[in-house]
């Protein structure tokens, strides 16, 4: 089947291709910053070093065991939520942005460790080797990327989600309402470093070579750069930034030293003119329902409804 | 041994205090991370690498001119990219202050090229001067001077001017004090402006203390001012100048220590610390929690 898939994907331009995957990895990670930073509202500037903590961990899993890449890639995400979890549970009681500059105090530290470890090759880097897997990198990360959106909608529909939305709204008036607060905070964060580690996973063996330095703080800025672009909270909304940002730098290829200065010029300017995101305020259902020509039941409205920031 | 690496502290601190006090002062105000200021602090030293290589000034006729066009460059941002989102919510305005702060480093590297910039030889006359054991650099002593009259000029400012009244006002109560007559945009323009007149300062002496001036300088020094600002408790004024000198000391005592490698960490570290068993900060206010 692997052979076949490959042929398949042989059609395709490669730096296509490449694009592709950079979008579908770009997807996964801001979904999950948006499981901690959109939907619980606890703003995080660390995402970078839980997707350091994956790449590394699914390297050296495929370096030094024989596991099949899609069990790699599950146990790596375990790893990088029980990571995230330690670093989460002490720091999760601060608010704002004392918790931001933690969750970036902690990427900073995260980084420098790995930079220091004999395991990590220090600050050479390590080549990843091909996952064990028949699957075409593309259509694995597809996969995932489908997986993702599948898990992290049921998430925002559930009694989890819901709480989660209430934590965001107020987190007094939740606690009044009978949320443990601290328990669904410490949740939200397993399962953003989840989505993260699991992100990394597939970047280490898609790039195949995996440096601490890649994974510093602005790739942690990429990242929430993608879910506010997108509109905070909002899944298609963080589709679409992750997609938008990840091909960004790659259409701006033209200009090739204006690159950069375009792109942050281009954040700005969004901020000013939407700054509630590309999707914030538009309700993905009603807006599908009405295309096919059904009117969106009110119940369904409620299910999507955006706590506002 | 102990004295010299205090004082080594003592001079990385007050640059780092120099930086912080732009973050802290924004932030009491508007409660924005304004990620810019580590740009400005980098503008502030090419502009003083400018005017004392190729004008030939005196140095600190440019540190003052790289001051003054700082303080333009801060209002002129703080007009562009921070005051339409004034409304929004607060992580707008964030991605705001990063598209801000990528634009400018990038401009940087188009403009000075990707490498390394030294000051030239004879900007400022380095001797070392014996005192108890410790070796002291005229430069240590310029970086700590310039960095003690700044910081009472601000206090100055902030305690005993009119527009410091103002800034007090604003930053305990935004509508209230505008609701007092304050013009509220005009002092938020002027918090901006000592900011980033401030952080140019810095930029000028940690350029000539490393004697290395390039596009990206700006990213740790702002992550770790910013550090330092929230270690002494953000929108504190004499928190900021505390915890950018324990930063410094702390990273100094570190680096002697043989930790060199954790360098960067050190500071980090030392913020989670204390930040998980005092949540606002070494002299933050307590944050009354509302219903």
């Amino acid at each position: 089947m692997g052979e076949a898939l490959q042929a398949l994907l042989g059609n395709i331009n490669p730096y296509l291709l490449q694009i592709i995957v950079n979008i579908g990895i770009g997807i996964v990670l801001a979904l999950g910053l948006n499981v901690i930073t959109g939907l619980t509202g606890q703003l995080s500037l660390g995402h970078a070093a839980f997707m350091s903590v994956g790449a590394f961990s699914s390297a050296l899993l495929t370096i030094h065991t024989g596991l099949p890449f899609s069990v790699n890639l599950l146990l790596t995400g375990i790893i990088t939520a029980g990571v995230g979890v330690v670093i989460g549970y002490p720091i999760l009681r601060l608010t704002g942005d004392y918790l931001a500059i933690c969750t970036l105090g902690f990427a900073e530290i995260v980084k420098v460790i790995f930079l220091n470890l004999d395991i990590t090759n220090k600050a050479l880097g390590l080549s990843v080797p091909p996952p064990h897997t028949t699957i075409p990198m593309p259509i694995m990360v597809w996969i995932v990327v489908i997986l993702t959106i599948i898990v992290v909608s049921f998430i925002h529909n559930s009694r989890f989600g819901r709480a989660l939305k209430a934590i965001c709204g107020d987190e007094i008036a939740a606690e009044a309402m009978g949320i443990n607060v601290a328990r669904y905070k410490v949740q939200s964060f397993a399962i953003g470093t989840f989505l993260a580690g699991v992100g990394g996973g597939l970047y280490a063996h898609f790039i195949s070579y995996i440096n601490p330095s890649d994974f510093g703080f602005l790739k942690s800025i990429d990242i929430l750069s993608m879910v506010v672009l997108g509109g905070l909270g909002s899944i298609p909304g963080s589709v679409i930034g992750a997609t938008i940002l990840s091909a960004a730098p790659e259409f701006l290829r033209f200009m090739a030293s204006y690159r950069m200065l375009v792109y942050g010029g281009l954040l700005v300017f969004m901020m000013i003119f939407r700054p509630n995101g590309l999707m914030g305020g538009i309700n993905f259902t009603e807006v599908v329902l009405r295309a096919i020509g059904r009117k969106p039941h009110m119940k369904e409205l409620m299910k999507h409804e955006k706590p506002e920031q | 041994m102990l004295f010299q690496q205090l004082i080594n502290g003592v001079a990385l601190g007050s640059t780092y205090a120099l930086i912080a006090l732009g973050y802290t002062m924004v932030y009491g105000i508007i409660t924005l991370i304004n990620f810019a200021h580590g740009e400005i602090f980098m503008a502030g030293a090419f502009i003083g690498l400018l005017m004392v290589s190729v004008f030939k000034l005196n140095f600190f006729v440019a540190m003052i001119i790289a001051m003054v066009f700082c303080m333009v460059l801060g209002v002129v941002i703080e007009r562009i990219a921070y005051r339409p989102l004034r409304k929004s919510s607060r992580l707008s305005a964030l991605i705001s202050a990063i598209g801000v702060s990528i634009f400018l480093s990038t401009l940087a590297q188009m403009i000075f090229g990707a490498d390394a910039k030294g000051f030239p030889e004879n900007a400022f006359p380095v001797q070392q001067i014996h005192v108890g054991g410790a070796d002291i650099s005229t430069l240590q002593l310029l970086i700590i001077g310039v960095s003690a009259s700044l910081m009472i000029a601000l206090e100055f400012i902030v305690q005993k001017t009119k527009i410091g009244k103002a800034m007090r006002a604003t930053s305990e109560d935004y509508n209230t004090a505008a609701l007092m007559g304050i013009n509220v945009n005009m002092v938020i323009s002027f918090t901006f402006a000592i900011g980033s007149a401030l952080a140019a300062a810095g930029g000028v002496l940690v350029g000539l203390l490393y004697n290395a001036v390039s596009f990206n300088m700006g990213l740790m020094a702002g992550l770790k001012a910013f550090a330092a600002a929230v270690l002494g408790g953000i929108g504190s004024i004499p928190g900021a100048m505390l915890g950018g000198l324990l930063l410094g000391v702390t990273e100094v005592f570190g680096v002697a220590a043989g930790y060199s490698s954790y360098r960067d960490a050190i500071a980090f570290a030392i913020l989670v610390l204390v930040l998980l068993v005092r949540p606002t900060g070494l002299m933050g206010r307590k944050i009354q929690k509302k219903v």
